[in-house]
């Protein structure tokens, strides 16, 4: 039976906002100070506090290696900060065994002035490592970073690239039994990125090391992390598996409508047709709101048939939020003989947008209804929108991008690129 | 295996004196590491370096010798002006600059104590350490010009260690005072060089003390006594007067009760001031 190394019981983190008593500058707290005396007013107390992180309890074995996932303001970074030592929890305790070091950054304290070896020793320290325990892994340590040639030239003539290698070189090589990071990995160019996230790799899976893991990377999450836990305005929502901790994930954020059904005295479409319902969910049945494109999402539309058309089409657009039409789809655009069979009555036709097409960002369905070369029955509005999280890449260089703004266009398909003939010479 | 590692407890901190100095003692390698880094930088970053930590003093000195000795012709006990104010100097500048780093050094290094944990008190420790060097130049200056003045070698000298330590103590209380109010109040940098400023006439570094109380008690005996206490509540009386007992000779020795009188005092604002420094500490990532 394995002991867990890090316990972690009932923390909590409270912050004041706008705390009434708070004075930037000495002189008016000291007067607000002298005022109460002569006034023998009351201490104003503090208008309202936040609770960042709230009765947070989980385990983490020994070796094991935990992602931790949450939205923004979930209460991730305070996690990391008290774990970290950086902040003190407002209650609860966190029970620590074995040497804890933390990776927020990399390049902390790094100096501008000071040459690769002087930097690497004072980082080493910054993070922990004793000068003898640098010493003795610095010629990995500049092997790793590739800066060999530049070790005595001041860190602040370094390219931007050398300067991450270098950092998260020294970071790659510290070696506690602990490991707290955070998505750091987004750093340098692509092959460096591969390089690092394999090193993350290594270490999570042969180095007995336990990790635990800040990201958003879902897929750097799914390969390093085989557990997950999920936190949710401050409180632990899920903690297991990670693949259904990353569904419940998806599933906690909305805003986003994924279904529409229309009231029965609105529904689209005339005598012969009716559309009842649009929804979108992805190949797992999960209909959050928001998808990761290398999972299918697939668009199902339900309506009534009253007569049987062979002429009906029935299809969609989908389109961005600004509402441009990226593409339109009919279930006519098949062979005939793939395509579903008309029946009378209720039933739902599915189409399965594949995996690895879309990009970030939000897309609508608006769906389409007509007689084929005759007349259009139904073209409506958006009916349901969806967000999409970019995790189709197997380019190392794609671990980085967080939105639309860094990769453009409204799809993102990983074509093929191939070398067809040698460039002529002369 | 693992029931053999320490085991740590992160939970709220309770009581006023949890001061962790245990921790300090850990982490000492990386408190050598960020003097010297700041001793690097500084002398890496000017070209005169070396040149500034000599010339400095040695300015200040001349002014000081001229203003004080020459125009406003005070007494200097019959010793050389310029080697009395250069003793005084010593001690005074290496608490000025230690307290203008000190205080200074918590929001400076912002960025890496949101992203590491390590003592804080290191920090402001740290800088108050890279000032020596300064010292230490400014002292071997100290030396080689003393013949010049025919002041002989004492023994004595050997005690200006000593004497450092007493000029510290105070630097490290402030700087530990300052640096913490620093990070919640942010008019607490003007302060500091105000008082440095202020400071360097309010403190005997350009006169001799004991020859002004002299003249006062001719008049009130009581009142030069008080005068004589309120001057030591100075910490830089002590140091400085140590300073001069060593170079210029016995008759220059600090007026021992006020010395140990202002040790005392400054031992009890630098508890003080790490109590207070622990409270901010805590809190110090979320302040940022």
């Amino acid at each position: 039976m394995s002991t867990p190394v890090i316990s972690i019981r009932g923390v909590g983190k409270r912050y004041q906002l706008g705390d009434g008593a708070a004075h930037d500058t000495l002189r008016d707290h000291l007067s607000a100070g002298f005022r109460r005396l002569l006034r023998r007013e009351k201490k104003e107390r503090p208008v309202s506090e936040h609770w960042a992180l709230r009765d947070v309890s989980f385990d983490v074995n020994e070796g094991e290696v935990v992602g931790i996932i949450g939205h923004n303001g979930a209460g991730k970074s305070t996690l990391l900060k008290i774990l970290s030592q950086i902040s003190e929890p407002t209650e609860g305790e966190i029970h620590v065994r074995g040497r804890i070091a933390s990776l927020l950054e990399v390049g902390t304290g790094f100096h501008p002035e000071l040459s690769g070896r002087e930097n690497i020793f004072l980082n080493g320290a910054i993070l922990g490592m004793t000068r003898a325990e640098t010493r003795a892994r610095f010629d990995d340590i500049v092997a790793f970073a590739e800066v060999e040639k530049f070790l005595e030239t001041p860190v602040k003539r370094y390219s931007s690239g050398m300067y991450v290698r270098l950092a998260f070189a020294v970071a790659a090589h510290l070696d506690p039994e602990i490991l707290v990071v955070d998505e750091v990995l987004a750093v340098g160019d692509a092959s460096f990125q591969a390089k690092c996230l394999s090193k993350m790799g290594d270490v999570a899976q042969h180095g007995g090391r336990t990790i635990l893991f800040v990201s958003h990377n879902l897929q750097a999450l799914r390969s390093l992390c085989p557990r997950s836990v999920l936190l949710k305005n401050g409180r632990l929502v899920e903690s297991g598996d990670t693949a259904s901790v990353l569904n419940t994930y998806l599933a906690t954020d909305s805003g986003l409508q994924t279904i529409h059904r229309w009231p029965d005295a609105e529904l689209p479409g005339n005598d012969e047709i009716r559309l009842l319902s649009v929804r979108a969910l992805d190949e797992h049945g999960n209909n959050s709101g928001v998808f990761s494109t290398s999972n299918r999402i697939c668009v199902d539309l339900e309506f009534d048939c009253r007569a049987v058309l062979p002429t009906l089409t029935l299809g969609f657009d989908l389109k961005t939020a600004e509402g441009e039409t990226i593409f339109r789809s009919y279930q006519t655009d098949q062979a005939p003989a793939d395509q579903p069979a008309l029946c009378l009555g209720r039933q739902i036709w599915r189409c399965e947008i594949p995996a690895g097409l879309l990009n970030f960002g939000t897309y609508l369905v608006c769906p389409r209804v007509n007689r084929q070369n005759h007349y259009l029955i139904y073209e409506g509005p958006a009916a349901v929108r969806f967000d999409c999280v970019l995790d189709h890449g197997v380019s190392p260089f794609w671990h980085k991008l967080k939105s639309r703004a860094d990769r453009a266009g409204m799809i993102s398909p990983i074509l093929r690129w191939a070398e067809i003939s040698s460039p002529p010479h002369g | 295996m693992s029931h053999h590692r320490a085991e740590r407890i992160l939970r709220p901190s309770r009581g006023l004196i949890s001061l962790k100095l245990g921790e300090l003692w850990r982490f000492r390698e990386l408190l050598g590491l960020l003097a010297w880094r700041d001793i690097l930088v500084r002398y890496k970053q000017t070209y005169l370096g070396v040149a500034w930590a000599v010339l400095q003093p040695v300015l200040t000195m001349a002014v000081f010798a001229v203003v004080f000795g020459r125009l406003a012709n005070l007494d200097a006990w019959g010793a050389p002006y310029a080697l009395l104010v250069f003793a005084g100097l010593l001690p005074w500048q290496f608490f000025a600059n230690a307290l203008s780093e000190s205080s200074n050094s918590l929001v400076a290094s912002a960025r890496i104590l949101s992203k590491v944990y390590f003592p804080r008190l290191i920090i402001p420790i740290s800088s108050v350490l890279s000032g020596i060097v300064d010292l230490v130049i400014a002292t071997a200056v100290l030396l080689v010009i003393m013949p010049f003045y025919g002041a002989p070698f004492r023994p004595h000298l050997l005690l200006l260690p000593l004497f450092f330590l007493a000029a510290a103590l105070p630097a490290f209380a402030a700087g530990v005072w300052f640096s913490a109010l620093n990070v919640k109040y942010r008019d607490v940098r003007y302060i500091v060089p105000f008082i440095t400023r202020i400071g360097i006439y309010a403190t005997p570094v350009g006169f001799l003390w004991q020859p002004l109380i002299e003249a006062k008690a001719a008049e009130s005996p009581a009142l030069a006594a008080q005068f004589q206490w309120l001057l030591h509540i100075n910490p830089l009386v002590g140091p400085i007067d140590g300073f001069r007992w060593c170079v210029l000779g016995d008759r220059f020795a600090p007026w021992w009760p006020g010395f140990w009188m202002s040790i005392g005092l400054m031992l009890l604002v630098l508890f003080t001031g790490l109590i207070y420094f622990r409270q901010v500490e805590k809190n110090f990532a979320d302040i940022v």
